[in-house]
């Protein structure tokens, strides 16, 4: 582990991040440091820590709308909301491990939930950022819907901290379902799974989630499924569901439900030495990533309909680059060892550097490929 | 400049003679118009990246124009500047019911999409009024709205990527085809830039499974804040409807006038919701939404027996804007924001501004996501009318912002609201997006005067509605 520059800096206000970032020339801003491989600060730079810059500043259950300081953890945000029915659709992961607000949105990380209403992209309505220069800026707004001025809130999703620094966001949230019950599905091999997956794609069942995972035994799969809705219809629809995708169907309910997805919603990470890392994909690239990454003794989920695949590689970073490059795919290194978090194929790097230049001139934050 | 485009257009597909310039000079909103050095059409990708680099080397602006539908003048060309017309790129590219994406070109129709993928029985859901005709460039560039945002969200959370060309002909690829991503939200940022940002050629939407089910209810009540209550009690009652419109007394009026949609006529305000999605589960939701909406003091309540029924319920709704025209000859429609438990003193506040200023409005709004459409009535062909309803519609602005919400839900600032843009955000906020504008369009070249406070105004007209829109082709919404 490399000793940081200096001492972390950990402000208490927006007033002291703003002196914090204009008495720093090389920065890194983390919060909780749930996701090791984006909080450790490269050479030469600060660590700012925000996860003291906490507070729920506005919440009105029947707006659909708070604003939390970027330090809160999401803990405390989501046990507020379930006083009052309410819930981040987006099933931040990494919450019970004390995952912070501003944390998730500069890391771009969305969990199970994702499958029903969208990432954290979709759920971010405002945004309070202090830039490279040292501006405390805002954009965005606090009503769940505005079209004013460009969407800076979205620009913010995924920034690992290199656009600027997080200190507050507001944020959209929804009724929690009534009740929920899931269906884990076995099939005998992986590619009936993945068929299975894609069917569910345009059949019109409203899936709260839908995770693929390949056994740990070979040729097997498993779908996991969550319904959410009215209690007295849940075992209609379940049933119903069963019958569409064959297999055979485990049913789970009440807190063994709640149980299971506490679970998948933290990829394990307690291998020491390999790499939890985030590669956006599509359905029809898994079979061929399935070989390539499966060979390599990896383990692997593929999250809301086959949108996310989260892995667990044994190797070196280079190394999965190198596979990452081979099909034209992208990850983001989660935690492990690595000199960069962002493995593998980019696109759009002309557009971002653009953007990077905007914001932070001066290069008081590092860059996205050093 | 001319001369340069001939070399890139054949004559026909290159305009610049006065007479054929007038069908673009203006948009959806009818009070401004500018003319256009000259209007071109490209076909191909490439002759759209060529007129952006030539327009870059003579340093003269240019505008991407769809349907020309935009509502806030976003469309209204740069006076001396080119349109760069995008119908003729309108094909669907790529339609993958496996990847559940359709890949489409910026003048592709937003109702082609959906009628492309409805053989998969996938659709396309951000649904602006205009979306028989308005363009899914058009919706990008303005991150368009629709009834069904609270649940959906607007066209920006139904992009996945894009190819763009920069206001100095550079391209860029941002995002790709799996709704996930690394890195910062590019697309994210691109949705909704104004025409500012270049223009998008190659545009990847993501495509939604056709609900199973929809279960439509229409209550009428004798007042406009028991409707605006009875939202309240469906809001923390837990319920996530896809639609949830109020219209007033004026509005049913006019939409009745115009297509018999069969409303209460003597109701002071009507609210419409819609459930949708699996049948067990909407059947379920649908009789416990219906115990809430009878016990919210609605005196009569009417649940859309079939789908013939729960579409006219919707036509008179769809068509409320436009049906506006039958009770006075001009109006502006208005796109304010306020938070959801503020609309009933929002509501009150507009009915007392308007009637002290003795100017009819009437409201139709998104009550589920608290976004006002006031339609400001006037007469152009008054002396100072337009001014008095534009003074209002002002008016109605800060009064959204004082409670604590926005000056534009979905229609976008345009030109029309960029003097408001200063007052929703500080200096240094602005000070921000101009550099990230800037890092993208140094020359100010892309769809300059919109958005952003200051520069020249084109003219105003006082009166009339749209070509498109006497012609029954569009609405406003």
């Amino acid at each position: 582990m490399i000793a940081p520059a200096s001492a972390p800096l950990e402000p208490r206000t927006i007033a002291e991040a703003v002196d914090a970032v204009r008495g720093h020339p090389r920065l890194l801003p983390i919060g909780a440091g749930t996701k090791p491989g984006l909080a450790v600060p490269p050479p030469g730079h600060t660590a700012l820590t925000l996860r003291s810059l906490t507070g729920i500043g506005e919440y009105d259950p029947s707006e659909y709308t708070f604003t939390a300081l970027a330090g809160t953890p999401l803990r405390e945000i989501e046990s507020n909301l379930a006083r009052h029915g309410q819930y981040l659709p987006f099933d931040p992961p990494f919450s019970e491990a004390g995952a912070t607000l501003g944390g998730t949105i500069a890391a771009g990380l969305s969990g199970p939930g994702r499958q029903r209403y969208g990432g954290v992209r979709d759920f971010i309505l405002g945004v309070r950022f202090i830039t490279g220069k040292g501006e405390l800026a805002y954009g965005g707004g606090k009503v769940v819907k505005n079209a004013a001025g460009f969407d800076l809130p979205k620009l913010f999703v995924g920034s690992l901290g290199r656009l600027g620094v997080i200190v507050e966001a507001t944020f959209k949230v929804f009724p929690r379902p009534r009740a929920m019950a899931t269906l884990r599905v076995r099939f005998p091999d992986f590619a009936r799974a993945l068929e299975a997956l894609v069917r569910l794609g345009s059949a019109p069942f409203d899936l709260e989630a839908l995770e693929l995972e390949p056994a740990a035994l070979p040729s097997e799969g498993a779908l996991t499924l969550r319904l959410g809705g009215a209690p007295e219809a849940l075992a209609e629809r379940l049933v119903r569901l069963e019958q569409f995708t064959g297999g055979t169907a485990e049913r789970f309910e009440g807190e063994a439900e709640a149980a299971l997805w506490r679970g998948q919603r933290l990829p394990a990470t307690d291998i020491p030495g390999t790499l939890l890392v985030k590669v956006p994909i599509t359905p029809k690239r898994i079979q061929e990533f399935e070989r390539q990454v499966g060979r390599a003794g990896s383990a692997r989920r593929y999250s809301a309909s086959g949108s996310v695949a989260w892995i667990l590689w044994p190797g070196t970073a280079a190394e999965l680059h190198a596979v990452l490059v081979s099909q034209a795919l992208a990850g983001l290194v989660v935690s492990g060892p690595t000199d960069r978090p962002i493995l593998g194929a980019t696109r759009g790097d002309n557009f971002r550097a653009r953007i990077k230049s905007a914001l932070d001139p001066e290069g008081r934050f590092p860059d996205f490929n050093p | 400049m001319l001369d340069a485009l001939a070399k890139i257009f054949p004559a026909a597909r290159l305009l610049s003679a006065p007479a054929a310039l007038a069908p673009f000079e203006s948009d959806g909103l009818t009070a401004f118009h500018a003319r256009p050095l000259a209007v071109v059409f490209p076909e191909t990708r490439e002759e759209v990246i060529a007129v952006v680099k030539l327009c870059h080397e003579h340093r003269i602006p240019f505008l991407a124009r769809g349907s020309g539908t935009s509502l806030s003048g976003g469309s209204v060309p740069v006076p001396g500047g080119i349109v760069i017309a995008l119908n003729r790129l309108n094909r669907i590219l790529r339609l993958d019911p496996v990847e559940r994406i359709a890949v489409v070109e910026p003048g592709a129709i937003n109702t082609a999409v959906s009628l492309a993928a409805a053989k998969h029985r996938l659709y396309y859901a951000p649904d602006p009024s205009s979306q028989a005709i308005c363009t899914i460039g058009g919706n990008v560039a303005f991150n368009s709205g629709g009834a069904h945002c609270l649940k959906y969200g607007m066209t920006s959370n139904h992009i996945a990527g894009l190819t763009v060309v920069l206001p100095d002909g550079e391209v860029a690829e941002i995002g790709g085809e799996s709704l996930e991503n690394v890195g910062p939200d590019l697309v994210g940022l691109y949705v909704g830039n104004e025409g500012l940002f270049g223009i998008a050629i190659e545009i990847t939407l993501r495509l939604l499974p056709m609900p199973e089910t929809y279960r439509t209810v229409l209550a009428a009540y004798h007042g406009l804040e028991a409707a605006g209550d009875a939202v309240g009690r469906i809001v923390s009652g837990g319920f996530l409807p896809g639609a949830m419109e109020i219209m007033d007394r004026l509005a049913i009026e006019a939409a009745e006038a115009a297509v018999h949609a069969g409303y209460p006529r003597d109701a002071a305000a009507i609210l419409l919701v819609e459930l949708e999605g699996e049948r067990a589960g909407i059947e379920a939701d649908f009789a416990r939404l219906n115990e809430v909406i009878r016990a919210s003091g609605a005196y009569e309540v009417r649940i859309a027996r079939d789908n013939d029924e729960r579409l006219l319920f919707w036509k008179g709704r769809k068509s409320a804007f436009s049906a506006v025209g039958r009770l006075s000859p001009d109006f502006i429609v208005q796109d304010g924001v306020v938070p959801r438990s503020k609309l009933g003193e929002a509501l009150r506040e507009i009915e007392r501004m308007g009637r002290e200023r003795g100017i009819r409005v009437a409201n139709v709004f998104h009550a589920g996501d608290g976004n006002l459409h006031p339609l400001i009535m006037y007469n152009g062909r008054e002396a100072g009318a337009l001014e008095k309803a534009e003074a209002l519609a002002g008016e109605i602005l800060r009064l959204c912002l004082r409670l604590g919400g926005s000056i534009t839900g979905e229609h976008g600032v345009g030109l029309e609201k960029r003097a408001f843009l200063g007052e929703m955000f500080t200096a240094t906020d602005l000070a921000v997006m101009q550099r990230v504008r800037l890092a993208l369009d140094p020359l100010e070249l892309s769809n300059p005067g919109k958005m952003f406070p200051g520069g020249e105004a084109p003219a105003l007209t006082a009166h009339g509605a749209h070509p498109l829109e006497r012609a029954g082709i569009i609405s406003r919404e």
